[in-house]
């Protein structure tokens, strides 16, 4: 039984992961309708300058924030090239991420090598009704549940939140009111860039980071997103959360080496029932 | 120039789309708490001059001049459909900070929005949409409103009550206000001077009465003459 508590926890935490990189995704795919592939290199990035930053002496906390601040710049960049142009349609956009987040691989390994990189997290385990979890997991947990309640009120109760998911809303009306809708989707890449950094900073000293391990991240966190039509953050967490702790069970049940088909499968069920529910229509406003 | 310049000033306008020339040489202007009307076919360029003068659309040369706020409701209502009223209505004050978002004035204007505040905009009729279009156009508290198509696809009893609404507003607070209206002959009822735009270029101007008695106006865009009806 305490085994299965221990699953379920250490599976949240890793889960937690997972869902801060789909909050990426969805601040960005809700303001610009762009799914942005480069969203696993922000993670990559914040967690190869963590490394380097702890290796030249900076204290924990410190090199974190240097780091998802460093990751907002690099979506803010990503932003730029992608949507900078106005009239750029959220098509061209996404294939302008995929490349740059293959582009960010030649950054990485030139900058920090292609061997796989960590840096210790929050030391030991607490007990929990007789399960032993390490302690980071609820780190992670513990910061990823504040986030996502932040980003909801953001969203839901602040005239920024509003004006940001007016421009995917009706792209023309908001530029008749006044809402420069360029700015405001890359004020959603920064966004989306901290969020990016944020996930790759908590998760690296629980799972080593090397510069293809963006495909796993996003993998992951796209299947977490998609859930909520990539437009929900609660939803968003709760996809998260349900295919870390699935990941785990299965993975503490012998299972291991299933654990991105999980995932995969996931993510393929959810779009194929997405796209029988959502009207064509819909698209065309894009 | 001569006489006063004009709250709306627009000189020898030109708009492109890439090779197309959307509008060629538009000259036109609104006084303060005047109303005016803008009539002519589809695609004549009514919806570009708007979108001109609202800063969407750049203009290829020629000059727009505004000696205050200018709003702009757009054509077909463009709501924020998934937001509700009164978030449209808080966006459209958007451009005047957080002080000049109170929604309040415009619950005013149009009481029988107020009990549909919370509701999402998109599954409001068209009628009511309409009014948070012009609701979300005062939020900016303009000088001048542009109305691109106040009835499309309305029924006359909702027009009608849309165009009270309009008069009131230019009646008790000189709101000036220029009307784009495939309804020609409601135009030129209700506005004082109009513009016939044809092809990008204005072919015809002058008091609204005298374009309606003239009898090329009245057989383009009335359906006949009107003095039957006058």
């Amino acid at each position: 039984m305490s085994q299965l508590l221990e699953y379920l926890l250490t599976g949240a935490g890793i889960g937690a992961g997972f869902a801060l990189v789909g909050s990426g995704l969805v601040v960005i795919y809700r303001v610009t309708r762009v799914v942005n592939f480069a969203q696993g290199a922000f993670a990559v990035i914040a967690a190869m300058l963590t490394s380097s930053l702890l290796a030249s002496g900076l204290p924990h906390g410190a090199a974190e924030l240097v780091a998802v601040a460093a990751a907002a710049a690099t979506g803010l960049l990503v932003g730029v090239v992608a949507i900078g142009k106005p009239g750029t349609s959220p098509r061209a956009a996404l294939i302008v991420t995929l490349g740059l987040g293959v582009f960010a691989y030649a950054v990485e390994v030139l900058i920090w090598g292609d061997q796989p990189r960590s840096f210790p997290g929050l030391a030991g385990a607490v007990e929990v009704a007789g399960a032993r979890v390490p302690t980071h997991y609820l780190l992670v947990i513990g910061v990823t549940l504040p986030v996502f309640a932040l980003l909801a009120v953001f969203f839901a109760r602040t005239d920024l939140g509003k004006a940001l998911s007016a421009c995917a809303s009706n792209r023309y009306a908001a530029r008749v009111v006044g809402i420069d809708v360029t700015r405001m989707g890359l004020l959603s890449f920064a966004l989306g860039g901290a969020l990016g950094g944020l996930a790759g900073v908590l998760v690296t000293p629980v799972q080593q980071v090397t510069f293809d391990s963006d495909v796993t991240l996003i993998v992951n966190g796209f299947a977490a997103a998609v859930l909520g039509g990539l437009t929900r953050p609660a939803v968003t967490l709760a996809g998260g959360l349900l295919l870390g702790v699935a990941q785990t069970v299965i993975a503490g049940y012998g299972g291991g080496a299933y654990q991105l088909e999980l995932a995969l499968g996931l993510m393929l069920a959810a779009m194929v029932v997405q796209a029988a529910r959502t009207p064509a229509q819909q698209e065309a406003t894009l | 120039m001569n006489a006063a310049r004009g709250l709306l000033r627009v000189d020898d306008l030109v708009v492109r789309y890439g090779a197309a020339t959307a509008l060629d040489g538009v000259s036109m202007s609104v006084e303060a708490a005047e109303m005016v009307a803008l009539i002519g076919p589809n695609g004549a360029g009514k919806s570009t001059l708007v979108n001109t003068l609202s800063g969407i659309v750049r203009p290829a040369s020629g000059t727009v001049h505004i000696g205050g706020r200018l709003a702009h409701v757009p054509e077909g209502r463009e709501m924020f459909a998934d937001l509700t009223v009164d978030d449209n209505l808080r966006l459209g004050g958007w451009r005047n900070g957080r002080r000049g978002r109170d929604t309040g004035h415009v619950y005013e204007v149009f009481p029988e929005l107020a009990p549909l505040r919370r509701q999402r905009a998109g599954r409001l009729s068209g009628g009511q949409q309409q009014m948070v279009a012009v609701g979300r156009a005062l939020m900016a508290r303009p000088d001048v409103l542009a109305v691109d198509e106040l009835s499309l696809g309305l029924a006359p009893m909702v027009v009608a009550s849309l165009v009270r609404h309009l008069r009131e507003l230019h009646r008790e607070r000189g709101l000036a206000v220029l009307l784009i209206e495939q309804n020609a002959r409601m135009a030129l009822e209700l506005c004082t001077r109009a513009y016939v735009l044809e092809a990008g270029r204005v072919v015809a101007e002058g008091p609204a009465a005298d374009l309606a008695a003239d009898s090329r106006v009245a057989a383009a865009y009335l359906g006949g003459p009107v003095e039957a009806t006058r």
